[in-house]
């Protein structure tokens, strides 16, 4: 408490004013935060804890300093023209014989083996064959096999002793270091995430611009019709809300096959021969008509939300003045409701490049999205690490989009309800 | 028409129909098919007249502005702008400049820009946008906040702001739905005074709403009393307040007291009203019906007065009545008495000088001549 020259206010019982009101506001401020606890705690054991994990992971590079510790502490101070001396050849005999007996070879040689092919089976042959080597282990090694003659193995070897790789971000948008430190675009074969991230991201694009075109007119309708209607309205716009995500994908199946319902009615109508039907489903069509559908609501609701905020005296306002009627909705109405489309428009993109079920079921092999990778970097290849650099990628596009939408927009401007 | 002309000796007095600026020919509107809002609603409104649609709240006098603006149409009937059916006119072809209640100021542009989009909509030059613009504001006395937004601007601001925007196209028609409903009473007057000045200063015709008889009575040429759907009655202020010609506009407008009884007698422009409380009353039958209907007496308050002998010949009703409340209010009293069987007969005299004031519990001796005692409709 500082106590200024001029008195301090004091309460009727002495105690400055100042003091008692902070006591009083600390008691409610713990109250306000019992009530939040529950919550908070969840959000940081299942949001943030996962979340952090998933950054650290990104750039984590543990397996060479671990399982190769003497070869590095050897490789200290090499120069790296020519190939390593004696003992960094014995040192790592000694780290792969403690490996192979330990049975923990296996994360070191998937980690070498993304930056350099061929690592994996070069250190579980030589793994196999260590117990039987004897010194000079240089010649023994390049012996058992010749990538350890390698300058390039024992480089790569050397820039991988760092705790932390950017290696993964570069393989997420197919880049890798060469031997030499550069970084290089890898084989033209071998490019997939970049064409998937500009794939996420246009699809993305085009289901919002979809979803904002198809939205805007229902949600300018549920704001401006009477109660009584717009309420059987509202029903309609959530009731996908109440149908499992996986049921509406699924029918989506059924319907836009080519066997499915969709083609069979064209088929019967004559619209489309038999031979000719249209393969809308496993391809981008598929993947951007169900997102379209499902996330439709997203930007329904915020659209709605500051439709229902215009007064109807505006356009009448517009409409009195002399305005035509599509020219008072574009000067005056559609201004107002910037705030709604921004909104549901973040919403949507933000919700549509991080979508999986959607595009894994009905995208097929051209309508797939960088998250199907994410999944199968987590589950199939195990690359973890590249799986939480992809998402981190995300993450960042995310949060990038929001301060652009705060900058012009502002999120105070959007009230929800 | 000849039906309208009959129906409304006034109107059909005053205007002949070459004169006639807008005119709403027994205008039906309902919104739900079963219930009418408007019936039969007629109004001839003169060049460069201010006339006001007066009444209590859910009476109709918005759904009849909307339907002159364009944005109802009516059920049944015509309005015709300069002699010409309007019913068919989209509302920006109208040319009808229009005040809203909330102003329905554009939040998104500057004020500038609000009052520019009447003017950019009719494709003027930049220049003549730009003087008409400065005009408009200079109009309403807002020359320094044509950049501002219409957020930072006090309601009374705001509320200039809508006139100069419903003004700046130059509208031989301006329409205001209660614009000063949303201001204090300081504000409110002054704005009744700017708009009547603009009103006189450019000869626009004006068609005005409110529910307030004060705001009616100070600002307009004519008043259309406004119940129910229908138009009680049509006239200039001081014949509203003077001659009401029924019950509903007689309590609507003023102070009022009413004496309820059965007409006795007519004879002339006199009659004999028994009241229920067995007095006999003379009176000018104004909207009675004949002998042994009953009917209402209207009454001004300040037309009674305390019984005095020289003034005997006038004060031709003449009663005994008790003092049950003074309330003093500077510049009158205003006395509750109870007088024939009437406990809320209310008398006001002026404050003057050497006024002997009444006691709770006195008695007194009230009069009014049979002039300014109208027997309305019961
Ligand atoms: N859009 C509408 N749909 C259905 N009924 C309406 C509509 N607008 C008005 N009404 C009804 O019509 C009647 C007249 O309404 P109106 O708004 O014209 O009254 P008003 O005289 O302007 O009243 P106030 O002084 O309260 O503004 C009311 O009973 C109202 O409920
Ligand atoms: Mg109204």
């Amino acid at each position: 408490m500082s106590e200024s020259p001029a008195a301090p206010l004091r309460t009727a019982d002495g105690v400055p004013l100042k003091v008692s009101l902070r006591r009083a506001v600390r008691r409610s401020k713990i109250k306000a935060l019992l009530l939040v606890a529950p919550l908070l705690t969840f959000l940081i054991i299942a949001f943030v804890m996962p979340l952090f994990e998933m950054l650290w992971r990104s750039v984590d590079n543990p397996e060479v300093s671990t399982h190769l510790s003497r070869t590095v502490a050897a490789l200290e101070g090499w120069n790296g023209e020519s190939l390593p001396d004696e003992t960094t050849f014995a040192a790592l005999a000694e780290d792969l014989r403690e490996g192979q007996q330990a049975r923990n070879l296996g994360l070191l040689s998937s980690r070498l083996n993304y930056e350099k092919s061929g690592m994996r089976s070069t250190i579980s042959r030589t793994a196999r064959r260590i117990g039987t080597l004897e010194p000079p282990y240089r010649e023994a090694l390049i012996e058992v096999n010749d990538t350890w003659g390698e300058l390039d193995t024992w480089k790569l070897i050397q820039r991988e002793t760092s705790p932390y790789t950017m290696s993964y971000y570069l393989a997420a948008i197919d880049r890798q270091l060469s031997p030499d430190g550069e970084i290089i675009t890898v084989p033209e074969h071998m490019q997939i995430h970049a064409t998937l991230f500009w794939r996420t991201l246009w699809m993305s694009a085009v289901i919002t611009g979809l979803t904002l075109l198809l939205g805007y007119p229902v949600a300018f309708l549920l704001a401006s019709l009477p109660a009584r209607h717009s309420n059987l309205l509202m029903i309609l716009v959530l009731l996908p809300f109440w149908t499992s995500l996986l049921v509406r994908t699924t029918t989506w199946i059924a319907i836009l096959q080519s066997q499915g319902v969709l083609n069979d009615v064209m088929v019967a109508l004559g619209i489309i021969a038999d031979e000719a039907r249209w393969q809308m489903i496993h391809n981008k069509m598929g993947t951007i008509i169900a997102m379209t559908h499902i996330l439709l609501p997203f930007m329904i609701l915020p659209l709605y939300s500051v439709m229902k905020t215009i007064p109807p005296s505006y356009m009448r306002a517009a409409r009195s003045l002399g305005g035509k009627p599509f020219l008072s909705f574009r000067r005056v109405y559609f201004p107002l409701t910037i705030p709604g489309i921004a909104a549901g428009g973040i919403l949507v993109f933000i919700l549509s490049i991080g979508y999986y079920i959607t595009p894994a079921l009905v995208g097929g092999q051209s309508g797939r999205f960088i998250t199907n990778y994410i999944a199968y970097h987590m589950q199939t290849s195990l690359n973890w690490g590249l799986a939480a650099a992809i998402a981190s990628i995300l993450l960042f596009v995310v949060i990038i989009c929001y301060l652009v939408f705060n900058r012009l927009i502002g999120v105070d401007k959007v009230k929800l309800g | 028409m000849q039906q309208i002309l009959d129906r409304d000796e006034e109107v059909a007095a005053q205007a002949d129909s070459s004169d006639c600026f807008v005119r709403f020919i027994d205008v039906q509107k309902s919104y739900d098919g079963v219930e009418l809002v408007v019936k039969g609603f007629n109004l001839d409104v003169r060049h460069g007249e201010f006339v006001t649609l007066l009444g209590p709240s859910g009476s109709g006098k918005t759904t009849c502005l909307m339907m002159m603006a364009g944005f109802e149409t009516p059920t049944h009937g015509q309005i015709l702008l300069k002699g010409e059916p309007i019913n068919d006119l989209p509302p920006h072809k109208r040319g009808i400049g229009m005040v809203f209640q909330n102003y329905a100021l554009f939040p998104h542009m500057t004020v500038a820009e609000n009052l520019a989009f009447p003017l950019e909509v009719r494709h003027l030059s930049k220049d003549e946008i730009q003087r008409k613009v400065d005009r408009a504001l200079a109009m309403v006395r807002l020359e320094d906040f044509g950049a501002r937004r219409p957020a930072q601007l006090s309601g009374g601001q705001q509320q200039r702001v809508a006139l100069a925007r419903a003004l700046v196209f130059e509208p031989d028609l301006v329409l205001m739905d209660e614009p000063l409903g949303a201001l204090d009473k300081n504000l409110r007057e002054e704005m009744q005074y700017e708009i009547k000045r603009i009103h006189a200063s450019l000869g626009v015709t004006m068609i005005y709403v409110t529910h307030d008889q004060t705001e009616a009575l100070t600002m307009s040429d004519r008043i259309a009393v406004f119940n129910d759907g229908v138009v009680q009655q049509l006239a200039t202020p001081d014949t509203l307040y003077e001659a009401p010609e029924n019950a509903f506009v007689a309590s609507f407008i003023g102070e009022n007291n009413r004496l309820l009884g059965e007409v006795v007698e007519r004879q002339g422009e006199r009659c004999q009203v028994r009241l229920d409380s067995g007095e006999t009353v003379t009176a000018t039958p104004v909207a009675c019906g004949e002998v042994g209907t009953r009917t209402t007496l209207s009454l001004r308050p300040e037309r009674v007065a305390i019984f005095d002998h020289s003034r005997q010949d006038e004060l031709d009703n003449c009663f005994r009545g008790e003092v049950l409340e003074v309330i003093y209010l500077g510049d009158h009293l205003r006395t509750r008495l109870r007088v024939c069987g009437n406990d809320d007969f209310i008398l006001k005299t002026p404050n003057a000088k050497g006024h002997s004031a009444l006691k709770p519990g006195q008695g007194v001796e009230v009069g009014w001549s049979w002039r300014d005692c109208r027997a309305l409709d019961a």
